[in-house]
């Protein structure tokens, strides 16, 4: 490492970290007073870059000049400010009450809507932006060229943080955020109205948000990709520097920022005889940077344990789970006979729909396992997925016969879950939800980064099985035995004796502990079972796809599976099944009404979660309970 | 009394000592309570009560001091830990798993106790109705036992936490304030279950209570607890006469 790239680095480093700065401290703000996690928050942060280069534009074309870039970020900083209020307005204000995984899930259909909006309004091309007018240029320090921008940006970080300690400890604004940050019931009672503050936090962290995007601009083009990538790594430093807590998310916007910085900076370094590529591995040191924290301080670095458990139950979680009985059985031989009547009568395609019905089942029944029966929020369930596919993809690329590959998915998930699981099961509730995310995010980026191995964006191909199983048709009575097997068996483990310490758990830590049932490790075994039984899946999929690409372990795959689990129902035992087949129907029918059927889908969350929290399966069992 | 320890029982606590912030909570607090023993601890509200609760089954940590059951430490080990040697508990606002039946609750008791709810290849429906119905005859839940433990009324939620609790076979049980929020004659009813086992099952029972006719009516010794300190203990008679508990709560409160 050179001084020079050393100094280039840092300031590079201490610039991301003001970015990332101002976008975790509006979440942090706006999880302070509301309780909710905006999942959307990095969705805002796209805006903010896309309307800066669009204000920008129209600004310089009606000439305006230098000073259109700077007008337009603010412009741009202060029309997501008002976007978010409409957001918390419309959507956000029904959902206080609601359990977080529904608040959740509801913000991420703002992600999807807000992709497929900036989408159709500006195309798919990423958008270079101008350079900042007045700091285009660089400035000598100690001999070494540093951009000026670069400066600019490393100065708004502590200005912004100055700027909101002093609204927060000394206005009027700040004693009420205080307040709702503190104690909700006291500031009902004194009558400050709630509707309203919760409106105007939501609308400034929003603002921070998109001044955030804007200022990015000139450093990076406006991408459809911001979203999910600035939302994770906002997880992180808020994960790292304590949900909350403003000055915790400065500080660890800087460590994190600067850990990558300086992975850039030592380049290639032999390390006793091992040459790493530092520039590779950046993700892997934000997760290591990530971990250490957690195992040491599981509420962050400057963050407090929270009072009381942050988990609100799902009304459905209170509801009596019946054991399954003569009709369910009866129900699942009539389903399990039609599938295997299907090859003799159903077309080759139809075959191919069903082998995706049957692994998306299975994918989301270990979901279901994981939020129904274990209580615990994952938005970041498909690593575990895509672990499974890719342990098999790669072990069988090197040669494995398919029988051994195949073992190996469950085997790498199981290790994945194991790793990850014994960090997320010391936090719950929305802490549980972003860090299973943040997990994810760095999973995809390593299989994304790491060319070498995974192939990159492209992925692998020529993943196919032994002839035996090459015929379609012979693949689907594969499927199919895998699949009934992995649900009898995530059934069977629902009603075993450790199934019903997770639920107790699940119920009533308190019960469960004082009953002698180890909380954290039940929570850790349940966590590493569903993460096995979506790696078994992964297994599947990998062999029925012939190729794989990170999209299978990407955010929105995790999110397809919640979908599936909202749709069917967190407690129905067939929810799974009826979950995945409702949504790989409409994933192959919404693509063919219009190109922006994420939207739509996005539509139909915001729908499922403010109508129908129980799913179909639950509506179902509901109207037959009514009947009988 | 100066420097002499209570006789050692099933519950020996010594010396214990816990602060919050500048506040000390908990300050050198000794007793003991023995085999078939029923002991209450009253005082006023912020008196250290739940704190020295906690501390005795494995929620908070000590300060300083130590708790023994059966003459081995066990504060600092996590509540689960502390179960497992034979410590039940009951809790102020009654804990039960609300998505299961009565007896699945009693079921799953059952098999913590039995250090068989790990078991992931079992059915949880194999424990025998004869060892659920059991239990609940013990505390009266009996024809509760198919109902939905989400729908129990406080008083029955109460009663099922504590079937909960001595399903474990506890020799020593913790109360606390097992009868707040019902009515006065289940109190009693409560009460007399507790007591029938201290007596019956030779276990130990400390509880807290607030109502003076279940602490007096049941308790066979009372230890009186004021800004973190024993201010007085020994038989419900001889705390009723002590002037300075008079002075502090009774006095108050009659």
């Amino acid at each position: 490492m050179t001084f020079a790239s050393f100094l280039l680095q840092l300031g590079n480093g201490l610039s991301s970290a003001s970015a990332l700065f101002l976008v975790a401290a509006g979440l942090t703000l706006i999880f302070g007073v509301t309780r909710i996690v905006n999942f959307a928050h990095g969705s805002l942060y796209m805006l903010g870059a896309y309307l800066a280069y669009a204000a920008g534009a129209w600004l310089a074309s009606a000439g305006l000049g230098g000073i259109s870039f700077w007008l337009g970020v603010l412009a741009a900083a202060l029309a997501v400010g008002v976007i978010g209020a409409l957001i918390e307005v419309l959507l956000l204000k029904r959902l206080y009450a609601a359990p977080e995984l529904l608040q959740l899930t509801a913000t991420f259909a703002v992600v999807l809507i807000v992709r497929d909006a900036t989408l159709a309004a500006f195309g798919a091309e990423d958008l270079l932006g101008p350079r900042a007018p007045g700091l285009a240029g660089t400035v000598t320090i100690a001999g070494h060229a540093i951009p000026e921008y670069d400066l600019f940006l490393i100065v708004v970080g502590p200005v912004v943080l100055v700027a909101l300690t002093f609204l927060v400890t000394r206005t009027r604004f700040g004693v009420l955020i205080r307040a709702a940050s503190e104690n909700r019931a006291l500031t009902a009672a004194l009558g400050i109205d709630e509707a309203k503050l919760f409106t105007a936090v939501f609308a400034l962290g929003a603002f921070l948000a998109g001044l955030a995007g804007a200022l990015q601009l000139p450093r990076e083009p406006a991408n459809l990709g911001m979203d999910l990538a600035t939302v994770a790594d906002a997880f992180v430093v808020t994960v790292v520097g304590g949900l909350g807590s403003i000055p915790g998310a400065f500080l660890a916007a800087v460590i994190i920022g600067m850990t990558k910085a300086m992975c850039i900076a030592l380049g290639s370094q032999e390390i006793l005889g091992i040459s790493i590529a530092f520039p590779k591995i950046t993700l892997v040191a934000e997760f290591a940077v990530m971990a250490i924290v957690l195992a040491v301080r599981p509420h962050g670095l400057l963050g407090t344990p929270p009072g009381a458990p942050v988990t609100t139950p799902l009304p459905e979680q209170r509801e009596l789970v019946p054991a399954p009985g003569r009709r369910e059985a009866l129900v699942a031989g009539l389903v399990l006979a039609a599938l295997l009547a299907l090859p003799a009568v159903g077309a080759e395609y139809t075959a191919v729909l069903v082998t995706d019905i049957l692994v998306a089942a299975l994918f989301a029944a270990s979901l279901q396992f994981l939020l129904g029966s274990g209580g615990m929020t994952s938005f970041g369930h498909a690593a575990y997925f895509g672990v499974g596919a890719y342990a098999a993809a790669l072990a069988f690329k090197a040669g494995a016969p398919m029988a051994v590959a195949f073992a190996l998915a469950p085997v790498g998930a199981f290790v994945a879950a194991l790793l990850f699981g014994w960090f997320c099961v010391r936090l719950a509730g929305v802490y549980l939800a972003m860090l299973t995310l943040a997990f994810a995010q760095i999973v995809w980026s390593i299989v994304f980064q790491w060319d070498a191995v995974t192939g990159g964006s492209n992925g692998l191909v020529g993943i196919w099985p032994p002839e035996i199983l090459a015929e379609r048709k012979h693949f689907y009575l594969f499927t199919l035995a895998v699949v009934t097997l992995g649900l009898a068996l995530l059934a069977r483990i629902a009603r075993s004796p450790f199934g019903f310490a997770l639920r107790g758990v699940r119920d009533s830590p308190l019960r469960a502990g004082a009953l002698g049932i180890d909380v954290r490790a039940t929570q850790w075994r349940g966590f590493v079972i569903a993460g096995t039984f979506a790696g078994l899946a992964g297994g599947v999929y990998a062999f029925s796809k012939g190729s794989l690409s990170p999209e299978v372990l990407a955010i929105p795959r995790s999110v397809d599976a919640l979908v599936m689990v909202l749709l069917g129902g967190l407690n129905a035992l067939f929810g799974p099944l009826v979950g995945a087949a409702a949504f790989t129907w409409l994933a192959d029918v919404l693509p063919r009404l219009t190109e922006y059927w994420r939207a739509l889908l996005g539509a139909l969350i915001v729908a499922l979660v403010l109508v129908f929290p129980g799913g179909i399966g639950g509506l179902v069992a509901r109207l037959t309970r009514r009947a009988a | 009394m100066s420097g002499a320890l209570p006789t050692a029982g099933v519950l020996d606590v010594r010396h214990l000592a816990k602060a919050f912030g500048g506040i000390r909570a908990v300050d050198d607090v000794t007793f003991a309570v023995g085999a078939g023993e029923l002991v209450a601890l009253i005082g006023p509200n912020g008196a250290g009560k739940s704190t020295c609760f906690n501390l005795v089954n494995g929620q908070l940590a000590p300060d300083s001091g130590e708790v023994r059951f059966e003459g081995k430490r066990i504060d600092g080990l996590a509540a689960h830990a502390v179960a497992r040697r034979g410590v039940g508990r009951t809790f102020q606002v009654a804990a039960t798993f609300a998505s299961m039946t009565v007896r699945e609750n009693v079921a799953l008791a059952l098999l913590a106790h039995a250090r068989r709810s790990g078991n992931p290849v079992a059915l949880a429906s194999a424990v025998p109705r004869a060892a659920t119905s059991v239990i609940l005859e013990r505390v009266g839940c009996a024809p509760l036992a198919e109902a939905h433990c989400a729908t129990l009324a406080y008083g029955d939620a109460k009663r099922v936490e504590l079937a909960l609790a001595i399903a474990a076979d506890p020799r020593l049980l913790l109360m606390d304030e097992p009868t707040a929020g019902m009515a006065p004659r289940s109190r009693a009813e409560l009460m007399q279950v507790a007591r029938d086992l201290a007596v019956q099952s030779r276990i130990a029972v400390l509880f807290t209570e607030h109502d003076m006719d279940v602490v007096f009516g049941f308790a066979d010794r009372v230890i009186v607890l004021d800004h973190g300190r024993i201010i007085a203990q020994g038989t419900p008679d001889a705390v009723r006469a002590d002037p300075l508990v008079q002075a502090v709560y009774l006095g108050e409160t009659a």
